[in-house]
């Protein structure tokens, strides 16, 4: 029986598009599916004589991303052109950032499963350009579409400071949230605006000694399932690996690996780290980015409370399970928008109920967010004040919601209306249970005997006054009054 | 009237259209049959726009006929490189890989003439994507010197230089990377100007070595040269290296022309200047001693890391050219192998068989220095070299108002008697190479001529964007000296 312990270790390089109107250093516009090579212009398609510009939102989106991440902001930072040939790279080059990144040093905090959340360190956020894509679709010839040339990339790395595929899934959430907290890209995976390269190893004990297994990095995984699930298949794969050839870590046996979703594995693309030789020099066509004080306070003052904060406050300000907090700090409106409707007057758990419960359930029916199904906050908070004070009933808030998205119009008129206002009044709501029990006077009997019917006998009297109001008597009220006459 | 080019500069040509004296068919007709005649032998055309020339003249003639207000260069003929983008003709480089490439827009400076008015008879001849001295690399055709048609015009700008000197064209564009303007011009006997790093845009300018390069007139007169810049200078935003008139303030580079520069202070290097040959020694003194009489005052000055020059240029210019070049693949335009195996021999095959030798050589050079390992030991040390050497300017201009040398060793030499060994073609650049590292401008302007009648060039040097007060110190040797009268005998 040998003795085996081992440890996971994953770092991850994220590419994250970010969602400015025109590509990186011309003026063409960023746009997805449009027809091939129709976003294109001599600039990105790399022409003899061009020269690139740099979009300067790309690069405040860039640094304000990395503020969101705590990193440390380079007051000078320059491009390096980066070799290699392929032809879905014009110019053959790719125009990045090498060794002076825009942002250094920094850290995310991804929440866990346990409610705690953990710290994974920042290398690097660096801004560079996106290459096109390869079509293979037409027989013995490759096509090559260039809209996507020159689209800026924000690409992140991280210390390899994960150790679950769990933990890799949580970064890659988080981090999607984040970007789109501070608005700087859709980070739709559909549209492969964030791509994720996990680079994996193990840390092994085996009786008594350590061993590391060779490292392998997954490229381009463009959803969260894949980045787990390719991380769970390389752990197993190395330790299989490990115990049966007994292969560990050594100089130039990194190998780089491809996703199979079909098959639900990881499949072997290069063999060995080849010797790759990007030729980085520094850009002559651009000039170095000198970051200032007041730019950089203009950049951050356009930061926002992250979703991490928000989720944290809604905890611990307005006692929301962790789960609820989560739902509602899902998307950046959304969180406000609740928050607004309990500055509006409504309480925290009501108004969250109505929102997870009813309103986040209809967009999502309808395909759109929260905000645009044209409910205010205020009459959300009026709806869960009326649920509060029992005018009307948790069923009956449904209703008058689905209402105020249909209509438009404000709660408290939909329950008039809609005759679900409840009656609360106990000498009137008294006046008809004593009808009804001089009218049932069996149940009445069954209720009284305390022998197994009677709850049930109970539940019929009290059924027979919901008739009777046509549901609109508060059932609250109904049973304090019943059970006192019943008792008496 | 022998050529009309000749007779008259740029200036003079552009009052006389303006006027209706001379109709800008009837110049833009001499100029057209001048080359159909002459350029047999000078080939300094790889493409020549006969038609669209005469029609745009013709459109020219009508509107000042109807008294609307016409540009700088109304009607007048002028020529260009054929590295900027036009997209009337094709914009070969001079190289295979670019045969009938046709640029789907049209370089900054292109715009600006036209939108002066001028008239843009053809693209010239130069080194392959400006890479020589010689204008021997191009793949299209030997353009020979006006003044001796077994001699080269220099290069790489070679086809403007001979064009002008020629009378084939009244005013032409360049690119300078190491001196591939004035160059050609001290061989041609015309007028070429460098201007400063960032004073006029290279968008357009198919890039050698992008940190280097630099686009400037090749004229016969001072005064067309300041014409010339006043139309191509300026700021253009789709050239990040190209300065704003906050950095550096434009001015009508022609307005003080002729005014003096009094108090002049100018800086010679007595250690460089004895590596030329005699006679351009000689002619480089008599020019100095001009300007003594003139009232000028000589400071012998030492640029202590001149001898580096050529080292550092050879690396950055070829690193970058490795990379510009990369872009000539075969796969998205230009020249493309037949029957490729696969993607690889797209890229290999195509460039195999586009480029010339020389580029080939740069291009292996460049990717040399910048590889892994060699980086810091070439490419960085090579920055280094260049930021001393722009120390040794920026001290130099302390002292002086300009500084003044040969632009080459010797006067224009035979076709053919360099071209076996690269490394003497490249040392021959050592007087032109430092304004490039350094940034700043320079310029050549005709002294003389040698014992067979080739011309020499006086090389004035002077701080970034002090063009203005460079060309009237040119225009003051100019006034005096009149070499400029002098045309070749192409008979």
């Amino acid at each position: 029986m040998t003795d085996l312990d081992y440890q996971v270790i994953v770092g991850l390089e994220i590419h994250v598009q970010l969602c400015t109107k025109t590509k990186l250093f011309c003026g063409c516009a960023l746009e997805f599916a449009a027809e091939p090579n129709s976003r294109v212009c001599p600039v990105c398609l790399g022409m003899p004589g061009v020269l690139p510009v740099m979009n300067r939102l790309a690069y405040e989106y860039s640094v304000l991303a990395a503020l969101a991440l705590n990193c440390q902001i380079a007051e000078f930072t320059k491009w390096d052109r980066k070799s290699y040939y392929y032809p879905d790279l014009p110019k053959n080059f790719q125009t990045s950032q090498y060794d002076l990144p825009l942002s250094y040093d920094g850290f995310i905090e991804i929440p866990l499963e346990t409610g705690q959340s953990k710290r994974i360190r920042i290398i690097r956020c660096h801004l560079e350009e996106d290459a096109g894509k390869n079509l293979h679709t037409s027989g013995s010839h490759s096509q090559v579409d260039l809209n996507r040339t020159g689209t800026p990339l924000l690409e992140i790395v991280t210390e390899p400071d994960m150790n679950t595929a769990a933990e890799v899934k949580a970064l890659a959430a988080e981090l999607q949230r984040i970007v789109r907290y501070v608005g700087v890209s859709e980070a739709d995976m559909q549209k492969g605006h964030m791509r994720f390269e996990p680079n994996i190893n193990l840390a092994i004990t085996k009786d008594g000694k350590a061993y590391r297994t060779p490292i392998t990095e997954v490229k381009n995984l463009n959803s969260f399932r894949a980045v787990e699930r390719s991380v769970e298949y390389e752990i197993q794969r190395q330790l299989d690996e490990f115990l049966e050839h007994g292969t560990t870590l050594e100089m130039g046996n990194k190998t780089t690996r491809g996703w199979d979703d079909d098959r639900q594995m990881t499949v072997l693309q290069r063999e060995k780290e080849e010797a790759h030789d990007y030729r980085y020099f520094p850009e002559p066509d651009l000039l170095p980015v000198k970051m200032n004080e007041t730019w950089l306070a203009d950049i951050r003052s356009r930061m926002c409370e992250l979703p991490l904060q928000k989720q944290q406050r809604f905890v611990q300000t307005y006692e929301l399970s962790d789960y609820d907090a989560g739902v509602l700090t899902a998307d950046r409106a959304t969180a406000e928008f609740f928050d607004e409707a309990v500055k509006a007057g409504g309480s925290a758990k009501r108004v969250c109920n109505l929102l997870t419960q009813i309103g986040l359930k209809m967009a999502n029916d309808k395909g759109v967010s929260l905000v645009d199904l044209g409910v205010s906050c205020e009459a959300v908070a009026n709806l869960a004040n009326m649920v509060d004070r029992g005018d009307v009933n948790a069923s009956a808030s449904t209703t008058i919601f689905e209402h105020m998205v249909t209509t438009g119009k404000a709660p408290a008129g939909l329950a008039e209306e809609l005759n679900l206002v409840q009656k609360s009044d106990s000498s009137e709501l008294e006046a008809i249970v004593k009808k009804i029990l001089s009218d049932n006077a069996q149940a009445v009997e069954e209720a009284k005997s305390g022998s197994k019917k009677a709850k049930k006998a109970q539940g019929f009297l009290l059924g027979q006054v919901m008739q009777q109001t046509q549901g609109q008597a508060n059932p609250r009220v109904v049973s304090q009054i019943l059970g006192d006459l019943l008792r008496s | 009237m022998q050529n009309i080019c000749l007779d008259m500069d740029c200036t003079q040509l552009r009052a006389k259209v303006v006027s209706g004296e001379l109709s800008s068919v009837a110049l833009v007709t001499a100029v057209l049959d001048a080359i159909e005649v002459r350029d047999t032998q000078i080939n300094a055309y790889i493409t020549v726009f006969r038609e669209q020339a005469l029609a745009r003249a013709a459109e020219i003639d009508a509107r000042i006929a109807r008294g609307a207000s016409v540009g700088q260069l109304a009607g007048v003929p002028v020529a260009i490189k054929d590295n900027l983008c036009f997209t009337q003709g094709p914009t070969t480089c001079a190289s295979q890989i670019l045969a009938g490439f046709h640029a789907p827009y049209d370089a900054t400076v292109v715009q600006r003439l036209l939108d002066q008015d001028a008239v843009i008879l053809g693209k010239l001849n130069m080194d392959e994507f400006a890479m020589g001295s010689s204008t021997e690399n191009s793949s299209m055709k030997k353009t020979t010197n006006p003044w001796d048609m077994n001699r080269v015009p220099g290069g790489s700008s070679g086809g403007s230089a001979a064009a002008v000197a020629a009378g084939l064209c009244s005013v032409a564009l360049g690119s300078d990377t190491g001196g591939s303007i004035r160059q050609p011009a001290s061989f041609c006997g015309v007028v070429g100007l460098k201007p400063t790093y960032g004073r006029v845009s290279r968008y357009g300018l198919v890039a050698y070595g992008s940190s280097l390069d630099q686009i400037g007139p090749l004229t016969r007169t001072v005064r067309d040269s300041a014409l010339m810049l006043n139309v191509i200078a300026g700021h253009d935003p789709k050239d990040s290296t190209c300065v704003d008139a906050a950095t550096a303030p434009l001015c009508d580079y022609t307005a003080d022309l002729d005014a003096p520069v009094e108090g002049l202070r100018i800086g010679v290097v007595p250690e460089l200047n004895v590596g030329a040959d005699a006679q351009v020694q000689t002619a480089l003194n008599t020019a100095l001693e001009a300007y003594k009489a003139m009232g000028a005052e000589l400071k012998a000055l030492a640029l202590p890391h001149a001898d580096y020059a050529i080292a550092a240029y050879y690396v950055i210019a070829t690193a970058e050219a490795s990379s510009n070049l990369a872009r000539y693949d075969g796969v998205h335009y230009g020249h493309r192998t037949k029957d490729p195996k696969d993607y690889v021999e797209v890229y290999s095959k195509s460039r195999a068989e586009g480029f010339g030798a020389e580029v080939k050589r740069r291009i292996m050079l460049g990717t040399y220095a910048l590889s892994s390992g060699y980086y810091d030991a070439y490419y960085l040390k090579a920055l280094k070299v260049r930021n001393l050497i722009r120390q040794d300017f920026t001290r130099a201009f302390q002292q002086c108002d300009c500084v003044m040398m040969p632009v080459s060793p010797t006067t224009a030499f035979k076709i053919g008697e360099k071209t076996a060994d690269p490394l003497q073609m490249y040392l021959a650049d050592i007087y032109t190479i430092s304004a490039n590292l350094a940034g700043i401008p320079a310029l050549s302007v005709p002294c003389g001529f040698d014992s067979q009648t080739l011309p020499i060039g006086l090389q004035i040097l002077g701080p970034a964007f002090s063009e203005a007060r460079m060309l009237r110190i040119a225009r003051m040797y100019e006034r005096q000296a009149q070499w400029h009268k002098h045309t070749p005998n192409m008979s």
